[in-house]
């Protein structure tokens, strides 16, 4: 379970936000500027909150009041950043390969193939090309060969559709709900569009600049809630009462 | 003619050793950190490259001399005395040509995104890892022009070079000054001969440099098929 209650001011914002998420796709729906890939980069460990704790099943990653913080390398997560952050010097099979230990490719004893990581992807015919050589769907999927090849233990992705054209992202989101599924580790999606909300999520945070995240549950979207009616300028008003 | 050449080439190179390492540490550290006082570190690190050649050697000799701070030091304590040496020649050539190598390599390591070194540390690699696997191949073209640039002014430093190791024909007399002392003396056809040598070996290394980046760096850069075509043309 991914246990997080963070709190960090940045230039002009105010981010609190506090939920606990077990399983599925968890989306952080807001307005650019709301301070969604900040609380990524905290639950990540590229970024500090200024205080509050984070946990991931038991395992604490950050803790203002016992001055714990473990540093990113040491977190095993996936991160698939917006601008996916590819190697651009080296081919798609190096970037996926870089973050398995040097003894486990010389021993051949990783429990996940690359090649099975590129066929599930779809990106095994592009192993031996450079980033500048794909396209943006193709970029994607390399970027999430490559955060599932460590064996993350939950996964965060930053906008990962925003950069692809129609077709690509409808594909994409029923790949990412489909990966979601086969690796059975929690999803942590940042979005500000309420179409990639709606085809994804299974929990929802809804942030707004200056005001506390609120947490929707799969029984209150069951129950009926109209998700659709929400505002996005006021996206908390439609669910208050259920802040967490 | 070949004496002064050769120990140019080694006295450089040893200079561009010196300027590589303190420019990865020193660069590096400075295009990513910010701390008080960060601009006057600066300054001084480019100083260098503005200040006449001779007073750079004067404050040199008042570090290096046998009274210095430096010299005096290891004199003293070790019997070597370091002005009039090749080391003093090394020594002179790396102060005068770090600002180029510091330069460049601070640019090329600002120029490499940091979210790359995000990227691989959310893949758990240690950070030196990241430098050696993603910083370093990322900001090496600049890097390589820095050491490439360095070389070239180490190879043609005169007036620092002058002041702390001489001119001793065999033991420090360099290019620059061999070529110097042989027009004093009327000897033409030597001082022809080493503006030759010295021109070719910096056109050499230009050229090279220009030729490396072209090709090499394009492989990732703009994929292979497009690298292709760029050597075609």
């Amino acid at each position: 379970m991914l246990s997080a209650n963070i709190t960090k001011k940045l230039p002009g914002i105010s981010i609190e936000v506090s939920f606990d998420f077990d399983r599925g796709i968890l989306v952080i729906f807001g307005p650019s500027g709301s301070g969604k890939t900040t609380i990524l980069n905290c639950i990540a460990g590229l970024r500090q909150p200024d205080k509050g704790h984070i946990s991931l099943d038991g395992r604490v990653f950050y803790s203002s009041a016992d001055h714990i913080s473990t540093p990113a390398r040491s977190r095993r997560i996936g991160y698939v950043f917006q601008d996916y952050a590819l190697f651009p010097h080296l081919t798609v099979k190096d970037n996926i390969m870089y973050g398995i230990p040097s003894r486990c490719k010389k021993g051949k004893d990783y429990r996940i193939g690359t090649l099975d990581v590129l066929n599930m992807l779809k990106i095994t015919h592009l192993q031996d090309r450079y980033p500048a050589q794909l396209s943006g769907g193709e970029k994607q999927r390399t970027a999430l060969a490559r955060a599932l090849m460590v064996e993350p233990d939950i996964l965060l992705l930053d906008e990962p559709l925003s950069a692809l054209d129609h077709g690509n992202r409808k594909a994409l989101q029923g790949e990412l709900r489909e990966l979601q599924r086969i690796w059975r580790i929690p999803f942590v999606l940042v979005t500000h569009s309420r179409k990639e909300m709606h085809a994804l999520a299974d929990e929802i945070i809804f942030l707004d600049k200056g005001k506390k995240g609120t947490h929707v549950f799969p029984d209150m979207r069951r129950a009926g809630l109209d998700l659709a009616n929400l505002s996005e300028s006021s996206p908390t008003y439609a669910v208050s009462g259920f802040t967490v | 003619m070949f004496d002064p050449v050769i120990l140019s080439l080694k006295v450089a190179l040893a200079a561009v050793c010196i300027d590589f390492v303190a420019g990865m540490a020193i660069a590096r550290t400075m295009a990513r950190k910010e701390f008080m006082g960060k601009n006057v570190l600066e300054s001084l690190i480019i100083l260098p490259m503005v200040l006449p050649p001779t007073v750079l050697g004067y404050g040199l000799l008042i570090l290096l001399g046998k009274r210095g701070l430096i010299g005096g030091f290891l004199l003293e304590h070790f019997d070597f005395q370091l002005i009039f040496t090749w080391s003093a020649a090394v020594i002179a050539s790396a102060v005068v040509s770090f600002p180029l190598m510091y330069q460049s390599a601070k640019a090329a390591f600002a120029g490499v995104d940091i979210s790359l070194e995000q990227a691989a540390r959310t893949l758990g690699a240690r950070e030196l890892k990241i430098f050696l696997t993603i910083t370093l191949p990322l900001a090496w073209p600049g890097i390589l022009a820095g050491l490439v640039l360095s070389f070239a002014r180490a190879l043609g430093e005169f007036g620092a070079t002058l002041m702390v190791a001489g001119n001793i024909p065999g033991k420090t007399q360099t290019i620059p000054l061999a070529i110097y002392f042989a027009v004093e003396t009327g000897d033409t056809e030597a001082a022809r001969n080493l503006v030759l040598v010295i021109t070719a070996l910096s056109f050499a290394a230009v050229f090279w440099l220009n030729w490396w980046c072209r090709t090499k760096v394009q492989t990732w850069k703009k994929g292979g098929t497009e690298h292709a075509q760029c050597e075609h043309h």
